[in-house]
C-alpha cells in the first residue's frame, strides 16, 4: 500500500518536473514548480528528513515560488519578444542532450554508491552529547559544520545588497516596493489582522524546538517574513526606507555575532568557530536568537524587491 | 467499538476523497473561473472537513486531534481569502460574474 502511494508520488513530482520545463507560459511553469516543491516536501516526510521537509515546504516550494512568481509576472512585458527569438534546433537539442547527460551521470553516481551508502551519522551520534542540543540537524549545523552556516546567512546577505543594487539612483533610500493600497473592508486586511498572531507564534516555536526537534531559525524566519510580507500586502504596515540606521544594524547583527562567537571560539577553544566546553548550547542559542531577526528581515526584504519610491510613505 | 470507529473513520476519510475528487472534476471541466473557484472550494472545506473529522478517532489525543482541526481552519482561512482574492481580480479585469 505504502509502496503504490511512493510509485504514486514519484510519478506526479516526475510529471510536474516535466511540466515545469515543458510549460510555454512562464507563471504555469511556475506554478508547476511550486506544485513540485510541496510534493517534494512529502517525499523528505517519507525519508523521515523531517527538518529537511520544513525546510524544502517553507524556502524550497513557499519562498523561490513567490520569488519566481514576481520574476514571472515582471517577464510577461517581454515574453513575446523572448519568444520571437527561439534558438534554433540545434541549440535546444544541444540543451537537451547536456541536460539528459547531467541527469544520467547523477543517477549514475547515485547507483554505484556502496551499500550501505559512506556516512558520517555515526559520528554525529557519538559527538552530539558535548553541543547539548537535542536535534542532531541543529547540532550538525551549529557545531560541526557551522562554518557553512555562517557563509550561508552571508550569502543571503548578499543576495539582498544584490537585489538593493538593482533600485534606480533617484529612489536610493527609498521605500521597497510599490504602496499598497488599504481597503479597511477588504478580505485581504481582514487576514492580514487574524493571521499573524497565529503566524507569529507558529514560526517563534518551530524556531525555538529547532534545538531538540525538527525545526529551527530558517523554517521560523520564513514563517515570520510571509505574515510581515502579509501586513505590507495588505497595506496595513508599509516596508521601511532602506536608508535606515536600525534596519541596516539589525540585517548584519546576525552574521555579525556569528562571527564574534566564532572569534570566542578561536581565542578560548584554538579554533574558529569551535566553543568552549560547556559553553556549546548558551553559544548556539545566542547565534540562533541574533540570527532569527536578521533571517526575517532578509527574506522579507528579498521578496518586497528593490526601492520604487523615495522616503515618504 | 474499535471496529465501528474505524468504520466510520474509513467512511468519513472516503467520503472526503469523494468531495476532492468532484472538486478537481469540476476544476477541469466548469466553463469559467468563478465556477471553478466555487469547485475548487468545496474540495477545500468539505473534502478536507471530512478527512480531518475521520482521522480525529485515530490520532489518540486531545492536543493531535485540535492540531488536525487547527489546520482544517488555516485551510479554510487560506483558502477563503485566495478566492476572494482571485474573483475579485476577474471582476476588476472585466470578466462577467
Amino acid at each position: 500500500m505504502i509502496v503504490a502511494l511512493n510509485v504514486g508520488l514519484v510519478a506526479l513530482i516526475l510529471g510536474l518536473a516535466v511540466w515545469a520545463i515543458v510549460a510555454r507560459e512562464p507563471f504555469a511553469a511556475v506554478v508547476g514548480f511550486i506544485a513540485y516543491g510541496l510534493l517534494l516536501t512529502l517525499v523528505w516526510v517519507q525519508l523521515h528528513g523531517i527538518d529537511v521537509a520544513l525546510t524544502e515546504a517553507a524556502i524550497g516550494g513557499g519562498l523561490t515560488g513567490a520569488l519566481l512568481i514576481g520574476a514571472a509576472t515582471r517577464l510577461r512585458g517581454t515574453e513575446a519578444e523572448a519568444r520571437a527569438e527561439r534558438p534554433g534546433p540545434a541549440t535546444r537539442w544541444l540543451a537537451a542532450a547536456v541536460s539528459v547527460a547531467v541527469t544520467l551521470a547523477l543517477a549514475a553516481c547515485v547507483l554505484v554508491l556502496p551499500v550501505p551508502a559512506p556516512t558520517l551519522a555515526p559520528e554525529v551520534a557519538a559527538h552530539m552529547a558535548a553541543t547539548e542540543v537535542g536535534n542532531p540537524i541543529t547540532s550538525v549545523l551549529l557545531a560541526f559544520r557551522a562554518m557553512d552556516t555562517l557563509l550561508e546567512a552571508i550569502v543571503l546577505l548578499f543576495a539582498l545588497i544584490g537585489v538593493w543594487s538593482l533600485t534606480p539612483d533617484r529612489f536610493w533610500g527609498g521605500r521597497p516596493g510599490l504602496r499598497q493600497g488599504y481597503d479597511a473592508n477588504g478580505i485581504l486586511a481582514y487576514a492580514a489582522r487574524l493571521l499573524p498572531p497565529i503566524g507569529i507564534v507558529a514560526g517563534i516555536y518551530i524556531f525555538w524546538v529547532g534545538a531538540d526537534r525538527p525545526g529551527g531559525k530558517f523554517q521560523g524566519a520564513t514563517i515570520l517574513a510571509a505574515m510581515w510580507l502579509l501586513v505590507m500586502m495588505a497595506g496595513l504596515a508599509d516596508a521601511p526606507p532602506i536608508r535606515r540606521t536600525w534596519l541596516r544594524a539589525l540585517l548584519v547583527a546576525g552574521p555579525l555575532a556569528f562571527i564574534a562567537v566564532g572569534l570566542v571560539g578561536a581565542v578560548r577553544a584554538g579554533a574558529f568557530l569551535a566553543y568552549p566546553p560547556g559553553l556549546a548550547k548558551p553559544l548556539i542559542l545566542a547565534i540562533e536568537f541574533a540570527l532569527m531577526p536578521t533571517l526575517t528581515l532578509i527574506l522579507g526584504l528579498m521578496l518586497v524587491g528593490t526601492p520604487q519610491r523615495g522616503d515618504t510613505p | 467499538m474499535s471496529l465501528a470507529v474505524d468504520l466510520f473513520s474509513v467512511i468519513a476519510v472516503a467520503a472526503g476523497a469523494f468531495f476532492f475528487l468532484a472538486g478537481t472534476a469540476g476544476l477541469l471541466r466548469f466553463p469559467d473561473a468563478f465556477t471553478r473557484l466555487h469547485a475548487l472550494t468545496k474540495a477545500d472545506n468539505l473534502g478536507l472537513g471530512l478527512v480531518v473529522l475521520g482521522l480525529l478517532p485515530q490520532v489518540g489525543g486531545v492536543v493531535a486531534g485540535l492540531k488536525l482541526v487547527c489546520i482544517w481552519l488555516l485551510v479554510q482561512l487560506s483558502g477563503a481569502t485566495a478566492s476572494q482574492l482571485i474573483a475579485r481580480g476577474l471582476r476588476r479585469r472585466g470578466a462577467p460574474p
